[in-house]
């Protein structure tokens, strides 16, 4: 087995933390996401440590799409602030994308961001070679379930692991406890729990116009786009599409296709604000509130909620008390059909 | 029954571009270019039996699930033992046998792994197929011997992503099934690894990996074995306040797709230099997997034995629908998939055929063959049996026996043995398959 000599000799995770010790988080960040540079700053101004964007084709799922002058911009804003500015890369990549790829990074380092979030290794192998100062968080989304498997992505170059959402609390904790890397969990928002390379509302609406049924979509002015015209694209999350399954009608199902294919999101957000304490404690490097499908009113609500209590618990770890009235606000923009839940925190999974 | 076409090629025909034979340093005239290799035909094996139907089907390689760190948690995972016979017998074929330690590992599942792995090794097994960096790490750690290979779990799409594992000193990739053949050619041509496609059964809608669908309605982790098809469920589509995008009656919304076959392509797999032929079904039946082994172990060596006069044959054609149970599609080969490629509605009834016997013992003497009943039969039923090779032959029964030489009205009892005179010989691990009536 030429395993040994084929793999090339690797940087310790320390020395890459080394050279990264200037945007290691000192105390614990809030990290938040944003589709629009005025999102971006409201955000930043409620609170957030650190803001995530994207664009196609290498994001998938960013809150709104960000282009290489907007994300320059970005960094421009939040640097003298002192936060700082990630930006998605996860997709997973074909061959054309990857030809446009060292570009791209090329030009996020350019843009002075500073860490970029992927689950691709070519992504993670690329930035390696164009841009060494853009540090990487290791975000294989479902995938990302155990931290020995965060130490080898570790070794290969990523300074902070994202964890799945399908994990629970005392996972998440263990986790952080076995590795070296920092850890990043999300605590609010909606999670993705299905990714397809395939069209799938495009081609069920083409099934179904080739079976004589006509569909009806309303535009975001209001107006209807039906029979077999503009098919999604038209499949526009703030049209707010979404499923149900047969057996289960009190849960809508968002889904969305771009360029990245077809996204299907859970019925309920994540809403840990009440165990915040207990990440806090267990050394979570940072707290990501997810703002997809959300309006930047509710995004700054879940910010200012999650900033009161870290900035409680910071002031006086030992007398942190969770208070109830912190979420009252979010809440209060809550869509009434969508549960805040503990999402897997108290979850046993078989299998 | 409605005809079961083969599905079209769709979209834009990939123009196979063979790479520029490249030139020798000092100028002299390009090499010819190397003569193709015979891709290895891979199956599933989701028991031991199925693992020597396949082999004896003519499959190069199987693949097995153990009891643990495998994405099959209902099929019969092999015992240590098991792999160890298994092994043994692929071994007098000249077989070799992979196994799948492909989940996503959560840190509970890591103790008892480099037992587990060295278990492997020393049972024979030739290589694991592997997603988790844990599991590839430890497996060259601790059991040198086995040859890692990358799960399609990993959703491989690009060939800088394969050279990583290249890199990591893996001798193969299985790519994810959203490649084309366009892509598959350019991953070729750049980066010199062996690459295992997926040429033939189910295939997941979602990327492999990328899906936790059970796990949200059922609780079963679908990264550990636990997934639950949802996406071949029914779902609605609506919009704004509980608006349905689709008026009126019909099928409803689901992301299931067809099942994958390329047996009408075989030409374009083997010239674009494909090393491993896989066909998934470790969860279907082992007339699936004698079935499809069988036909594409036929195409394939006549593809070798004459490629200029290849042709698809009908009747391999039939054979796969005899074994096929959903309707068929060519994926991502030729182009993105559509409307054509799900399977909308009621899922349309497969071929009317039932796996019925297994062939036992043949008596030249008498004619007379001793079957192993798999699904009930009875004297007047058309039946089919056939073996590896193509052989294949049907009759009506006449009288059946059990083995003590009583008749006997109907094989209802499985394992039952059951004597029938053939109209032709047969051979020990023929199979039977019978005609549903009425359709």
């Amino acid at each position: 087995m030429a395993a040994a000599e084929a793999r090339k000799p690797e940087p310790s995770a320390k020395a890459i933390h080394g050279q990264n010790s200037l945007m290691k988080a000192r105390k614990p960040e809030l990290l938040a996401t944003a589709s629009s540079p005025a999102e971006l700053e409201r955000l930043a101004n409620a609170g957030a440590d650190a803001l995530l964007v994207g664009g196609p084709p290498f994001a998938a799922r960013a809150a709104g799409p960000f282009d290489l002058a907007m994300i320059r911009d970005a960094a421009r804003l939040l640097h003298p602030q002192g936060k700082r500015l990630y930006v998605l890369v996860n997709n997973l990549l074909d061959n054309a994308a990857l030809e446009a790829l060292p570009k791209y990074i090329r030009g996020l380092a350019e843009a002075g961001v500073d860490a970029v979030e992927c689950g691709d290794p070519a992504v993670l192998m690329t930035v390696r070679e164009e841009a060494p100062g853009i540090v990487v968080h290791w975000n294989a989304e479902m995938t990302a379930t155990n931290a020995r498997a965060a130490e080898f992505w570790g070794r290969r170059g990523a300074s902070r692991a994202v964890l799945a959402r399908e994990l629970n609390g005392e996972e998440i904790l263990a986790f952080k406890a076995k590795t070296s890397l920092e850890v990043q969990v999300q605590v609010h928002g909606i999670t993705n729990i299905y990714h397809s390379k395939r069209r799938l509302v495009e081609s069920y609406l083409e099934h179904s116009a080739n079976t004589g049924r006509s569909f009806v979509l309303r535009g975001r002015d209001g107006s209807d786009a039906g029979g077999s015209a503009g098919l999604p694209g038209a499949a526009d999350a703030a049209q707010g599409l979404y499923l149900i399954e047969t057996e289960r009608p009190d849960s809508r199902l968002p889904i969305f296709e771009d360029e990245a294919g077809t996204h299907i999101m859970s019925p309920d957000d994540i809403c840990l604000l009440e165990v915040v304490h207990e990440l806090l404690e267990g050394g979570i490097d940072a707290f990501k509130i997810e703002g997809l499908l959300k309006t930047p009113e509710y995004n700054e609500a879940a910010v200012r909620a999650y900033r009161t209590a870290i900035d409680e618990w910071l002031r006086d770890p030992a007398g942190y008390e969770f208070r109830e009235e912190w979420l009252k606000p979010v809440r209060a923009l809550q869509d009434p059909r969508r549960e805040l839940t503990f999402g897997f925190y108290y979850k046993e999974q078989v299998y | 029954m409605a005809a079961m076409t083969m599905p079209a090629a769709k979209g834009r025909r990939v123009r196979l571009e063979r790479p520029e034979p490249l030139a020798k340093a000092d100028g002299q005239k390009p090499m010819a270019a190397a003569k193709v290799r015979k891709p290895e035909l891979l199956a599933p094996a989701g028991s031991l039996e199925k693992l020597k139907f396949a082999v004896h089907y003519g499959a190069d390689a199987v693949y097995i699930g153990g009891q643990k760190y495998g994405l099959r948690s209902n099929a019969d995972n092999f015992t240590l033992e098991q792999m160890k016979e298994g092994v043994a017998f692929a071994r007098g074929y000249g077989a070799k046998v992979f196994c799948a330690v492909n989940i996503y590992a959560h840190d509970e599942d890591l103790d008892g792994l480099e037992e587990y792995l060295r278990g492997l090794e020393e049972a024979g097994i030739a290589a694991i197929i592997a997603a988790d960096p844990v599991v590839i790490e430890t497996a060259q750690r601790v059991a040198p011997g086995l040859e890692v290979h990358l799960s399609t779990q990993q959703s491989v799409l690009n060939w800088r992503t394969v050279q990583f594992w290249k890199e990591e000193g893996l001798p193969r990739v299985v790519l994810a099934r959203e490649t084309s053949l366009e892509q598959i050619l350019e991953i070729k041509r750049r980066v010199d690894i062996e690459l295992e496609v997926f040429v033939h059964g189910a295939m997941c809608s979602s990327f492999s990996g990328r899906c936790v669908l059970s796990n949200h309605f059922t609780d079963r982790d679908s990264n550990r074995g636990g997934c639950c098809q949802s996406c071949r469920w029914q779902y609605d589509l609506y919009f704004g306040e509980d608006e349905p995008v689709l008026s009126g009656e019909g099928d409803r919304f689901t992301m299931g797709s067809k099942d994958l076959c390329m047996i009408a392509h075989l030409p374009e797999l083997i010239e674009a230099g494909i090393d491993s032929f896989k066909i998934e079904g470790r969860m279907k039946s082992l007339h699936y997997a004698a079935t499809v082994t069988g036909v594409y172990r036929q195409a394939i060596d006549a593809y070798f034995a004459d490629p200029a006069g290849y042709r698809l044959k009908p009747e391999w054609l039939e054979e796969i629908y005899k074994a096929a149970n959903r309707p068929l599609t060519t994926g991502f080969f030729f182009g993105e998939p559509d409307a054509d490629d799900h399977i909308y509605g009621p899922e349309p009834k497969g071929a009317p055929y039932d796996f019925a016997g297994v062939v036992l013992d043949y008596d030249e003497r008498t004619g007379i063959a001793v079957v192993e009943q798999r699904s009930p039969f009875r004297p007047g039923q058309e039946v089919e049996f056939f073996g590896p090779g193509g052989r294949l032959f049907r009759q009506t029964l006449v009288e059946l026996e059990d083995e003590s030489g009583a008749r006997i009205d109907v094989a209802r009892h499985p394992l039952q043995r059951v004597r029938i005179r053939t109209e032709q010989p047969v051979r020990a691990m023929d199979l039977m398959r019978k005609r549903i009536a009425g359709a």
